[in-house]
């Protein structure tokens, strides 16, 4: 059996954003983790791989853009 | 496998579907994402949530000894069960169930190598059905506070040159450009790393399957940076999880002897008042 698992970055403001898709009973899921250090950040499910990713891309946009960096 | 100094807590993907139904053996799906265990689990697996089921809801602290007797008995988990875990992120938070199992005496636990990642990556057997599990008895010992470090230790040994502390986060954590990995709450009023601690992100003792590296590539990471088996070593990130990777990798694959995880971790001591801080890259 195959979930149709990929995986692909993309840049989101200041951060790499990692997204992992995958087919479920329900049509498809989607993982947004930050790359470094790896923490997911937002999650999808939708009718497509294509849907699944841009509504997890788009919630992990709303909380990346709330990171503050701080001058060191 | 390896070359690890207890490779009998780690299994690999084949050994846990040649088992999915062996009754001396229970799976534990333990996710970050909480919901990850809803959409699909492997056969027979039950979910604990760390939120919730995996610390204690009142104090911050782990799980109560009654709260870890009841879990285990719910679960179906005798003291002589095989304990398999495995879960999302690389087994972030099955690792930290897995500390937790070791604080608490538990003989045979073990992870599954690669996790839910690799899992999924090979197409094994989901199943959305409810496992259930027929409830048994669960008895559980004083809490090994040995395999845990609390601040007063931290503070005492951060110092030492018999000691070495090993900061897990990413190097914009630990640097102190960050207060929060991207896109997660800020948890702490400062930035920074504990003076001397060496920066290991948690993600270098994984190869890109999500498996663990060999021991020679672990133990030329750790001894590369000072971290040596001579030594006491604390590991540490933000909550405690990242770093329960890292300590599992230290003990149970490289076999050092005094291996702790600090639970308080940077959400502790990048509150307190006084506390010294070191900024930027180097320790």
């Amino acid at each position: 059996m195959s979930y149709e698992m990929r995986t692909r970055e993309e840049t989101v403001g200041r951060f790499r954003v990692r997204l992992t898709s995958y087919r479920t009973s329900g049509g498809f899921a989607c993982v947004a983790d930050n790359v470094d250090p790896g923490a997911n950040i937002a999650r999808a499910q939708a009718g497509s791989r294509e849907q699944a990713e841009a509504m997890a891309l788009a919630r992990a946009k709303e909380r990346l853009d709330r990171t503050r960096e701080v001058p060191v | 496998m390896k070359g690890y100094a207890h490779p009998e807590t780690l299994v690999d993907t084949p050994w846990l579907a040649a088992h999915l139904d062996d009754p001396k053996v229970r799976v534990v799906e333990v996710d970050v994402d909480t919901k990850a265990f809803e959409e699909g689990h492997a056969p027979g697996a039950v979910g604990w949530n760390w939120q919730t089921q995996l610390c204690d809801t009142v104090t911050r602290d782990i799980i109560p000894r009654a709260g870890v007797e009841r879990l285990l008995a719910e679960s179906g988990i005798a003291n002589d069960t095989t304990i398999v875990l495995y879960g999302d992120n690389n087994n972030w938070f099955a690792c930290w169930a897995f500390w937790q199992l070791k604080v608490y005496g538990h003989r045979d636990v073990r992870l599954l190598d690669g996790g839910r990642k690799k899992w999924l990556a090979e197409g094994r057997p989901l199943t959305t059905a409810p496992t259930a599990a027929a409830p048994a008895r669960y008895r559980a010992p004083e809490p090994d506070s040995s395999l845990r470090a609390f601040l007063h230790e931290v503070r005492a040994h951060h110092a030492s040159d018999a000691w070495a502390l090993v900061d897990v986060r990413s190097p914009d954590e630990y640097s102190g450009k960050l207060l929060s990995p991207p896109g997660l709450a800020e948890t702490c009023q400062r930035g920074g790393h504990i003076p001397r601690a060496r920066s290991i992100p948690w993600g270098k003792n994984c190869a890109d399957d999500g498996t663990f590296k060999s021991a020679a590539d672990l133990r030329a990471l750790y001894e590369g940076a000072g971290v040596t088996r001579d030594k006491g070593v604390i590991a540490y990130c933000r909550i405690g999880e990242r770093s329960s990777l890292s300590w599992y990798a230290l003990k149970y694959l490289l076999g050092y002897p005094t291996v702790q995880n600090y639970d308080g971790s940077w959400t502790e001591w990048g509150n307190l008042v006084s506390a010294p801080v070191a900024r930027g890259e180097q320790p």
